[in-house]
């Protein structure tokens, strides 16, 4: 093979390649990208860090009610559940809900929970100042605790989203919290 | 010339034979239009769109057709020369388009309609498990598992030798999901392990079930009836065996269903309490427990005990089957986070495990000489032991 | 031109010749079929009657799971790509591909990785058991011990991919003989380069994708895993962003195969050309905007579910000029109806019946009733088999002659296909008929109002693993005693490869460039 034909190939050779790991990055940044993305619509339902209450508005005109689900995955010895079903509030308004958690077995056990909201586009407007969803939880044998959550609704939560649905899964997480990745409260 | 008409005519009337055929057969060849109103309109979208298809394929594959017979070399030895007409392309590139647009604006609205679950009068939460499906009805505060209730000796048919089988073969439930009819009614649907999918087609409802994660979706059932459905998402092993069962019935036959619930639940907590203050002798243990065995175990742990190695545990000469009770204890009233070991808490009476655990504790030549009282089940459950 | 080449097991091993390597490629990917088809009968085989007759279910899912990996990655996708090697530097008057030696490389990558893959089945837990598409959490925190092995084949058979596509594309834009521009090339190298683009943006996709399974598995990540602040719904995004331009990698190349062997058999040129390349890369980018067609019942908010929904139908748009284009080709010519001509209309007549359950599954509102059932399962198999490998198997007849100097039997040919036409259809129309019944995908056992359905596919398919066999002996039987073939045996055919070598074609050619004109 002549020696123009062989610089060309490695030139264009080049390019595929940057091509190549170009795409590697992609899929790399797909991950934050996709959380960005859900996080900034809200989309999958997935709610947003801790919020501060400043300066809100509160629509008096409005009622949206909130309905609690409590979930318990396998594996994972605590009850866990709302002390109300469901909350009519006012948008803008600071409501306080209260949860308790009772480990039930005779092990020190670490526990997340993750929420979920439903319709997924709501996740965007429940703006959530304290919650033990934050962090884990950790529960000494036989530990029962209250776990307050506080919460406002945006002022601009859209005129045809009149309910929506806070879901907790609970997740037992002890084994990954004592390999240390995450610090617990 | 002749030939020709004679060939059209011949053909024309041969598609018209098979597309009254369709038509005729439509009930068993076709989906079904269901009961309600998105599940009819979701059918008559399926049949416009099948419709055009149809249009489509007649005009192209008749003009194949057309060429296989006249333009075959035998019949027409010099071909043609032209390969390009920019307006014949435009043409059947604007007309899909067009086709497509017509068939957009019926589906966009459809799609709406169906995504709406806003104002539902009742909601019940979903939860696929593995492998089975578990409703709660969060305003009438009922709860329970949902599962196949097909013998198993209907299914296996390994030594070809299994009984008959029925008209709801695999898709039967021991507790069906009763709803009332002309309600509006929301399903809050998730799962616990894996991703499931929750179908029924006469109700035009799927949703998948995925775990961590809350969907929302919607059915307002015009026509009392039972519904049959089944799970839509590979889920492991006993994926084709989950079904959804859904029946909805008067308002006030819903009512008293409601009330009987109820009282059945009391009832239920009275009996678990006598069972508890009972003590159990060892031969009563084996026998419930063998029976709870060989219908909630054995279709993964296997009638013998022996498991399947890599998947499902053996419990024969096993190290939780004869070690410490409690940690056997812990296994099946609260399952194995990451395995397909499920929680059995809600789902057998603190008799039923505590007989089951007894008879795993010493069949197939485990030999513990233990026994489990019901008692210590609801201890070790109140976190007493 | 010189026909001088080594002997013996090394030739094989070290041979850097594109003509051994595609015929290696086209074997191992023959090999694999059978070896995905003998998975088919045994699920056929219990899906025959209601009831469990021979596998327990989590085999049955073993079954399911890897006769789709083996079919997508190692029997469609190494065909197209040994087709590639035979065909491309013939095509454009090269003696060989721009990258020999990586060449042979990815073709012996292949077999590693599939042995790894199929010892699966030894392992503990047997072999993957999650469907192809191997979602989390059910292969991550789920799935058997095989799961590694999996990754690390997916792993190997990408590296393989992004090599082989690298090396069309180097020598498609390099290697063309004077005079043969872009715009003149035939529309197989066409079809095949924008494969080769396609590839080598989602290879990566997926390897990433396996990567973080195995990271989610084995080194405490939660990409997927909702305990940890993952997503399984993210799983789906990434998984099929590579999924949807990989079923568009493995039947772009049967367009371009299509597209040279109906004008020759019609005597006449391909009608449209520039359309066609055109469609070809609307086709291509299309294929990357429109993946959650896959996930509509996941739980996607309105707007994404319209968008997707809308893009979706856009294809139909380009595939449906690709068709046109082939019927007025075909138009008004003189036409003959050799095997792979048989082959070629039957795949451009089923093909668009695909194409149009295809449509149906677009319409959101109504593959809620559809998704996850096996009228899914018969539109793939409907592009995929009488699609890709009636595709392939066109190409086999087509080119046979030039690659071996012998012509297979026609007679022969003519029953080969016409059982594969039967049994195709036998096989996987009834499954449009029990999708719609209700039947999910993935299910060892079934209600009896599925049965008659599950029946008859189950025999069309036994009639169509026969026919495999049927049609290896053809081929065999063509190589070892066949007929000497002409030097152009088709004589509509055109370019470089009929009108400028002889059959067979030399061991080298080409080593001084054609003058085209």
């Amino acid at each position: 093979m002549n020696e123009q034909l062989a610089a060309k190939n490695k030139k264009l050779i080049t390019k595929l390649l940057a091509l190549v790991g170009g795409m590697c990055l992609f899929v790399v940044a797909l991950v934050p990208l996709y959380n960005v993305f859900c996080e900034i619509t809200g989309i999958n339902g997935k709610t947003r860090g801790q919020a501060l209450y400043e300066n809100v508005e509160i629509d008096k005109k409005r009622v949206v009610t909130i309905e609690f689900l409590t979930n318990i995955n396998r594996g994972m010895p605590w009850e866990f559940g709302s002390t109300m079903k469901s909350i009519e509030v006012h948008p803008g308004e600071l409501n306080e809900v209260r949860f308790y958690a009772k480990n039930r077995s005779k092990f020190d056990i670490v526990g997340q929970t993750v929420p979920s909201v439903s319709p997924g586009e709501a996740a965007l407007y429940l703006n959530k100042t304290e919650c033990f969803c934050f962090d884990k939880q950790r529960l000494t044998a036989g530990e029962e605790v209250e776990m307050p959550m506080k919460f406002y609704i945006d002022a601009d939560i859209p005129e045809d989203i009149s309910r929506l649905t806070l879901s907790y899964q609970l997740f037992n997480v002890t084994d990954a919290a004592e390999a240390g990745s995450v610090a617990t409260k | 010339m002749a030939i020709r008409r004679k060939l059209i005519a011949g053909i024309a009337s041969l598609l018209s034979v098979m597309l009254s055929g369709v038509v005729q057969a439509t009930s068993e060849l076709n989906m079904r239009p269901g009961v309600t109103e998105t599940s009819i309109e979701a059918y008559n979208l399926h049949m416009m769109v099948i419709w055009v298809m149809v249009g489509i394929s007649v005009v192209v594959f008749g003009a194949m057709f057309y060429s296989f017979i006249f333009h075959r070399k035998s019949k027409h030895p010099t071909p043609a020369t032209f390969s390009h007409s920019t307006m014949v392309e435009a043409i059947w590139t604007a007309i899909p388009i067009l086709i497509l647009i017509f068939l957009t604006i019926p589906a966009v609205s459809l799609l709406i309609k169906m995504e709406d679950a806003s104002k539902p009068e009742m909601s019940i939460q979903v939860t696929g498990s593995q492998w089975k499906w578990h409703y709660k009805y969060l305003e009438d505060d009922i709860e329970f598992f949902s599962n196949l209730s097909t013998p198993r000796e209907q299914y296996e048919d390994y030594n070809s030798d299994a009984k008959a089988r029925g008209e709801n073969y695999l898709l039967e439930v021991d507790n069906e999901l009763i709803i009332p009819i002309n309600t509006k009614v929301r399903f809050l649907v998730t799962a616990d392990d894996v991703i499931h999918s929750w179908w029924v087609p006469d109700l035009a409802v799927k949703k998948d079930a995925i775990p961590g994660f809350i969907n929302e979706t919607w059915t307002n059932v015009p026509t009392p009836g039972t519904y049959r459905g089944q799970c839509t998402e590979l889920c492991g092993k006993d994926h084709g065996f989950m079904p959804v069962v859904v029946k909805a019935v008067s308002k006030a036959d819903y009512a008293k269903w409601v009330a009987d619930k109820n009282a059945e639940r009391v009832a239920a907590e009275k009996a678990a309490a006598a069972a508890a203050a009972a003590s159990w002798d060892m031969d009563k243990l084996m026998v419930l427990g063998k029976k709870t065995y060989d219908e909630k175990c054995a279709s993964c742990h296997k009638v013998d005990g022996s498991g399947i190695a890599g998947a499902f545990p053996a419990l024969k000469g096993s190290a939780v089957a004869t070690g410490p009770i409690v940690e056997h204890m812990n296994i099946v009233v609260n399952g194995k986070q990451g395995t397909s070991m499920a929680a059995y808490s809600k789902q057998l009476t603190d008799a039923e495990m505590a007989a089951v655990i007894t008879y795993e504790r010493n069949a197939w030549g485990n030999s513990t000489g233990d026994t489990v009282q019901p008692a210590d089940i609801q201890a070790f459950k109140a976190g007493k032991q | 031109m010189s026909d001088h080449h080594p002997t013996g097991i090394t030739r094989w091993l070290y041979t850097t010749n594109h003509k051994d390597i595609g015929s290696m490629y086209l074997w191992f990917s023959f090999i694999m079929f059978l070896v995905g088809g003998a998975m088919a009968m045994v699920i056929r085989a219990e899906l025959y009657q209601p009831g469990l007759q021979f596998v327990e279910p989590n085999f049955f899912n073993q079954m399911t799971t890897m006769h789709g990996l083996i079919m997508v990655f190692g029997a469609v996708m190494p065909s197209m790509v040994g087709l590639a090697n035979w065909l491309i530097p013939m095509m454009i008057g090269a003696p060989d591909m721009a990258l020999p030696r990586m060449n042979n490389w990815s073709f012996w990558i292949l077999p590693f990785a599939f042995t790894l893959l199929l010892l699966s089945f030894t392992m503990e837990g047997g072999a993957p058991n999650f469907g192809w598409t191997f979602y989390a959490p059910l292969s991550t925190t789920y799935g058997p011990a095989s799961t590694d092995f999996f990754i690390l084949g997916v792993h190997m058979m990408g590296i393989s991919s992004i090599m082989g596509a690298i090396n069309v594309i180097v020598t498609v834009f390099n290697m063309r003989a004077p005079g043969m521009t872009l715009m003149k090339m035939p529309l197989f190298v066409w079809t095949w380069l924008i494969t080769a683009f396609l590839l080598i943006m989602v290879m990566p996709v997926l390897a990433g994708t396996v990567t973080m399974m195995l990271t989610d598995r084995h080194f405490g990540t939660s990409f997927f895993d909702a305990a940890g602040g993952g997503d399984p719904v993210m799983f789906q995004h990434i998984f099929w962003f590579f999924g949807h331009p990989e079923v568009y990698i493995m039947i772009l190349p049967a367009f371009g195969v299509v597209s040279e062997i109906i004008p020759a058999f019609s005597r006449k040129k391909l009608f449209g050309y520039s359309s066609m390349v055109y469609a070809t890369a609307s086709i291509a980018l299309l294929s990357f905007i429109v993946w959650a067609h896959h996930m509509f019942t996941v739980g996607m908010p309105l707007a994404g579910e319209l968008f997707f929904m809308i893009a979706t139908m856009l294809i139909a748009v380009p595939t449906g000029v690709k068709v046109f284009n082939w019927v007025a080709t075909m138009w008004q010519g003189s036409l003959t109806f050799e095997t792979p001509m048989l082959f070629s209309i039957a795949f451009v007549i089923l093909f668009t019946i695909g194409g149009f359950s295809g449509v149906m599954l677009a319409m959101a509102p109504v593959d809620f009733q559809y998704h996850d059932t096996y009228f899914v399962v018969a539109h793939f198999h409907y592009v995929l088999f009488p699609g890709a490998i009636f595709g392939t198997t066109a190409a086999v007849y087509y080119w046979l002659p030039k690659w071996t100097g012998k012509m297979y039997n026609e007679k022969v040919g003519k029953i080969h296909f016409w059982l594969s036409m039967i049994f195709v259809n036998l096989t996987f129309f009834p499954m449009h008929f029990s999708g719609l019944a209700g039947m999910p995908r993935r299910i060892p056992d079934y209600n009896m109002m599925f049965a008659d359905f599950n029946m008859w596919a189950s025999i069309g398919a036994f009639g169509l693993g026969l026919t495999q066999i049927f049609f290896l002996v053809t081929i065999v039987m063509a190589i070892r005693g066949g007929k000497k073939s002409e030097e152009k045996q088709w004589d509509g055919a055109t370019g470089l490869e009929w009108d400028a070598l002889p059959s067979p074609a030399p061991y080298h050619t080409f080593s001084t460039p054609p003058k085209v004109d």
